[in-house]
């Protein structure tokens, strides 16, 4: 391969360093009106009325809407292709502003002001009368019996979905495997874990905070600019929002700062096109705030696991159980897909040799919403599968390294109830490179033993990750290419670069299937819904290889018919294309190539024949050089013979799947007394098939490493039981981690081909994030003895456990 | 955009103090890092600002014909943490300016307002505290002289005037010379942090260095205002170095001096354990950088 793994620099390097590169809110026209959308001030009721005197006095107020002007229409807002079969059709339960209130930020009413200043004055000036019911912001309340159902018109009561799976026997269960292994290995040869690991509700904290801007177009078109990772599914869904057709909807993607998958949702667009409507088209500006994106957008679930295992004292995983209950909030967003994806990878990670038995509930609760966050529930999976997976091997007395590379999932392994598989493998070799790179073996004995208060431990976990949502639901890409007059190309992809570098790859792509170099290729960075070809989006690290095969098939597609007219050239040298001023070009090169291949003057010089390497026309092989393929699209373009405009487009329907895996070690110091964790040493180890791009690969596994640390160490959203109100919504109090806090991070990769991605890619965006908070636990136990089975393991939780240890 | 209603650029103390009192809701603001959240979060939203952050005199660090060191009020935290006197005679507290928030925050926000806002979180306070610091305030009626530890009346609330302007700190010489000291912040992470806590520990130890001879500890956030603990000090004063005995002592008893308490922030239960693990290692470290070997 040539630009295909190759550390080429990003595409917008230089306008995103120097500023230049045009975000949403950057692009606004003049005179621009500014929304603010009122909260409510209690978690579960109705509104009754509203006092809007006030707020309508404060000066530079254009409009105020409420949640009675809304249009009566239900919606989603998960970021899923639109199902056609409607029992897999995401739940419609939330209006633009909604009367019934389901939690404390809900989206009562909007103020339409000349400035923000006014906006946000005449919002706290609005008075709400509401109907309070009492707030149920746990899974324990919400699941009560005779609690108040959230949405009676969907659900009777606040369980989403509850589902059931397994692995091994249909009708495995736990209790049944216990029973079989007491007699297959006799009881006194068995261990038995039974924990309750538990995970927070977290913010994405991406930098950029939703801000969207619309107006009603001369055509009629709601046109709206936003900072979304999927700009067409939030077309169809403000369609449906709005009660119009979808053609009216017209969305705009220009660069974004972050998403995610907070981005992944529709958020406030439908709002925002219903503000622009109601004052007559003029341009209105959303821009929610970062205590607003943390409240009322969307959060990663908190999800508890119940988890039982059990193994042989000689460690064979035998059986595994998972209960989990992911607390959804107020609406539905993504629903219980995520659960269910958390179930699936439990079970998935092991062999049990006798089988698997998972729960997943999934409930609305008076609490912020939970929606899609990078690795769709798997972090959650991972830490109960890697607590517990330490928790054994522990009570084993076995080194869990060891314990995981006779346990962990397979070559070869394919998950029977969808079907998705390993087509590289490369976990083992992931496992067996990391235990390397920590020194694991000699620090598993070196840390054996300690006292005193500070001490050191490793720790690791392993995680799989699947690539894009197929079969589990639709894969669909397209590609558009446009050949310019100087042999350069326009680059349209459908899938959108959200700050991973997607432009980057795509072209790098687009240069390997065509034979045009790189610095040839311009990508179009935004995606406009009414010019781009259709994409669902950026999530589940899906476009590199979903989208990236659409653009590796339409580049192939685009050099066919470059070839193709190269051929019509140069069999038409001598009469057609003679008085045209490349006309001295390609006869030259006809004779050169007729003679280097022995072909006659009345052979036909077909495209099979050519091929294009480094912006050059070839004969297939190398040699000789014809020419450039600047002279093949001038030509096609102003021939008065044959004048063709070479484009391509294409779509890939996307109907494979395979699994990426890797893992994580770690190195920390625990300070006992102060509870501090110091993490020394960490290395992520991912097998994701071949990298198109090193740098940016290695990047994506920093940022997801730092992601992880803040979930394992500090990053929690606290919500007070008794209001539904969320204590920390601002990123003082909400604990990323700074870059004092983050310790160099380490990052490898074991690069083996994958034969289904394009260029022998799989999924990477999402997995970084998944293994680092579980390692972290798994290296204090080691230091310390103690199970940190709440995450995160911040110094409080920390010096509690170890006080009652008596360890301080 | 902030909602602010009016903002008038003092010209001179004086200035600002005439300001203040002809508009019955005005404030002060200096760095703003304080004022600013505030009126973002709709708390003083159409508030009446009078600024000092222009007045020369109220900025900078000197010394003074008697050796005691004068710190202007709006000097912001970055040239405090940069100044060769503070950097000579009063590391400890440039090192504790130096924890405040980021550096963008710490080049801005001011010593005056960290004090005068009555945060028992301050990050300068504690250090403040085991230097007796005094306050300058000038208001309409004049100057006066405000000791630390008469300053503070509740949290978030001091004997200051709303019209009163903190000029500058005045710390004596007799409570740095000879002495050594550290300020040990703990926050949830190691940047852009407000302190879950906050200690100060000073020592003078004898010319042999194995006694102390004195001893100071303040500490932020362990009560509703920054606070001493003078019983814990009188149990230090005259201790040997390396008296670990001595060193519960003066941790037991900090401890009944002390009033955390729980909140979303932290537990009482942590904040305890805080208070007697940082003092046990703030002393530690202030006699060492006094010469003085703890574990002898």
């Amino acid at each position: 391969m040539g630009v295909v793994g190759k550390e080429m620099q990003r595409v917008d390097a230089w306008g995103k360093v120097t500023g230049e590169a045009k975000y949403s809110a950057d692009l606004e026209p003049r005179d621009i009106y500014h929304g603010k959308v009122v909260h409510s001030t209690i978690a579960n009721g109705l509104v009754k009325s509203f006092d809007l005197e006030e707020a309508l006095k404060v000066p530079g107020v254009i409009k105020i809407v409420t949640c009675f002007d809304v249009p009566d229409c239900q919606f989603p807002t998960a970021g899923h292709p639109w199902s056609v079969e409607e029992k897999h059709q995401d739940i419609c339960d939330r209006k633009i502003l909604n009367q019934r209130v389901r939690i404390y930020g809900d989206d009562i009413a909007a103020v339409i002001a000349t400035d923000e200043v006014a906006a946000a004055r005449a919002a706290r000036l609005v008075k709400a009368e509401y109907e309070e019911y009492e707030p149920i912001v746990t899974v324990e309340a919400a699941m009560r019996e005779g609690a108040t159902p959230l949405h009676p018109d969907i659900r009777k009561d606040n369980v989403i979905v509850h589902s059931h799976m397994t692995m091994g026997p249909s009708d495995f269960t736990f209790e049944e495997g216990l029973r079989q292994a007491k007699e297959q290995y006799g009881e006194e040869n068995l261990v038995l874990v039974e924990a309750d690991y538990d995970t927070p509700r977290i913010s994405h904290c991406h930098l950029e905070l939703p801000v969207s801007w619309a107006y009603v177009d001369v055509n009629g078109k709601v046109t709206i600019t936003s900072s979304t990772q999927i700009p067409h599914i939030v077309r169809r869904c403000t369609a449906q929002a709005l009660g119009i057709d979808i053609g009216k909807i017209r969305i705009i993607k220009p660069y974004i700062g972050g998403g995610f998958g907070n981005k992944q949702d529709v958020l406030y667009e439908p709002l925002n096109a219903f503000l622009t409507m109601a004052v007559g088209g003029h341009p209105v500006r959303l821009e929610i705030s970062r205590e607003e994106t943390i409240c009322s957008t969307r959060t990663r679930h908190a999800i508890l696991g119940r988890c039982k295992g059990a193994a042989t004292k000689d460690g064979k995983l035998l059986a595994r159980k998972l209960d989990a209950y992911a607390n959804n909030g107020g609406y539905a967003s993504h629903g219980h897909a995520i659960c269910a994806n958390c179930g699936n990878v439990f079970k998935d990670l092991y062999q049990d040799e006798l089988g698997c038995e998972v729960d997943c509930s999934t409930v609305y609760t008076s609490s912020p919403t939970a929606g899609a966050m990078r690795a769709y529930g798997i972090p959650q999976a991972d830490w109960f599968a890697e607590c517990l997976t330490d928790d054994l091997a522990e009570k084993i007395g076995m080194d869990p390294c060891d314990f995981r590379l006779k346990n962990c999932m397979g070559e070869g392994f394919v998950d029977p109830a969808n079907g998705i598989a390993f087509h590289s493998y490369g976990l083992k070799q992931c496992i067996e490179r990391g235990r390397e790179r920590i020194c694991w073996d000699e620090k598993r004995k070196a840390y054996a033993n300690q006292t005193g208060p500070v001490r050191r431990g490793v720790g690791m976990a392993i995680f799989c990750y699947k690539t894009g949502v197929y079969p589990i639901s639709l894969e669909t890409a397209s590609v558009r290419m446009v050949l310019n007059q100087d042999g350069s190309l326009q680059l349209c992809m459908g899938a959108t670069e959200i700050g991973q570098g997607a432009d980057t790859v795509f072209s790098q792509m687009a240069a390997e299937a065509t034979g045009l170099t790189f610095d040839r290729v311009y990508v179009v960075s935004t995606q406009d819904t009414d010019t781009t070809p259709f994409d669902t989006g950026a999530y589940a690290s899906r476009q590199t290889y979903v989208s990236g095969m659409a653009c590796k098939k339409c580049g192939q597609v685009l050099r066919e018919r470059i070839l193709e007219y190269a051929a019509y050239m140069l069999n038409y040298a001598e009469t057609d294309l003679a008085k045209t001023i490349h006309g001295g070009t390609v006869r030259q090169a006809a004779g050169r190539m007729r003679e280097a291949l022995g072909l006659s003057a009345e052979d036909q010089i077909t495209a099979e024949m050519l091929d294009i390497v480094e912006n050059q026309v070839v004969v297939t092989g190398g040699a000789p050089k014809l020419f450039d393929v600047a002279v093949v699209a001038e030509t096609s373009v102003y021939s008065l013979d044959r004048s063709q405009h070479i484009t391509a487009e294409v779509t890939n329907h996307c109907k494979d799947n395979t699994f990426a895996s890797g893992c994580c070690f770690v190195d920390v110091e625990v300070d006992m007394p102060l509870g501090l964790v110091h993490v020394k040493k960490i290395i992520n180890v991912h097998d994701s098939g071949i990298l198109i791009n090193p740098k940016l690969a290695e990047g994506q596994v920093e940022g997801g490493m730092s992601m992880g640390l803040g979930y394992g160490l500090s990053e929690e959203m606290l919500v007070d039981e008794k209001t539904g109100r969320v204590l920390n919504d601002n990123l003082l109090d909400y604990k990323i981690p700074t870059a004092m806090d983050v310790p160099d991070l380490d990052v490898e990769f074991i690069q083996l081909e994958d034969p289904t991605g394009p260029y022998g890619n799989k999924s990477l965006g999402e997995p970084p994030a998944i293994p680092v908070a579980p390692a972290i636990r798994n290296a204090i136990l080691h230091a310390t003895g103690v199970h940190m089975n709440v995450t995160p393991m911040t110094a409080q939780r920390l010096t509690a456990a170890f006080k009652a240890q008596s360890l301080i | 955009m902030f909602d602010i209603q009016s903002f008038y650029e003092a010209k001179s103390v004086e200035d600002a103090i005439r300001a203040l009192s002809q508009d019955e809701k005005a404030q002060v603001i200096s760095g703003g890092t304080d004022v600013l959240i505030r009126v973002r979060e709709g708390k003083d939203a159409g508030c009446s600002l009078v600024s000092i952050q222009k007045i020369p005199e109220l900025k900078g660090v000197e010394l003074t014909d008697s050796g005691d060191i004068k710190i202007g009020a709006a000097t912001a935290f970055s040239h405090i943490t940069n100044d060769p006197l503070i950097q000579k005679y009063l590391p400890m507290l440039g090192e504790a300016a130096d924890t405040v928030g980021g550096p963008q925050i710490r080049n801005v926000a001011t010593i005056g307002g960290n004090i005068c806002n009555g945060a028992t979180s301050a990050d300068s306070a504690s250090t403040m505290w085991t230097l007796d610091a005094e306050l300058v305030l000038e208001g309409p009626e004049g100057e006066r002289i405000v000791p630390i530890s008469q300053f503070y009346t509740g949290p978030g609330r001091t004997v200051r005037d709303r019209r009163e302007i903190c000029k500058y700190f005045l710390i004596r010489k007799e409570n740095f010379e000879g002495w050594h000291g550290v300020y040990k912040k703990y926050g949830k992470r190691r940047a852009m942090e407000i302190a879950t806590l906050g200690c100060a520990v000073r020592v003078k130890l004898s010319e042999d260095k194995t006694r102390i001879e004195d001893g100071r500890l303040g500490y932020g956030v362990a009560g509703p205002t920054p606070l001493r603990c003078r019983k814990a000090e009188a149990v230090l004063k005259g201790s040997r170095v390396g008296d670990m005995e001595a060193v519960e002592r003066f941790v037991e008893t900090a401890l009944t001096e002390v009033n955390p308490r729980s909140s979303w922030r932290a537990s009482k239960e942590f904040r305890i354990q805080l208070i007697g693990e940082l003092a046990r290692r703030a002393l530690k470290e202030a006699v060492e950088r006094g010469g003085g070997i703890m574990n002898a």
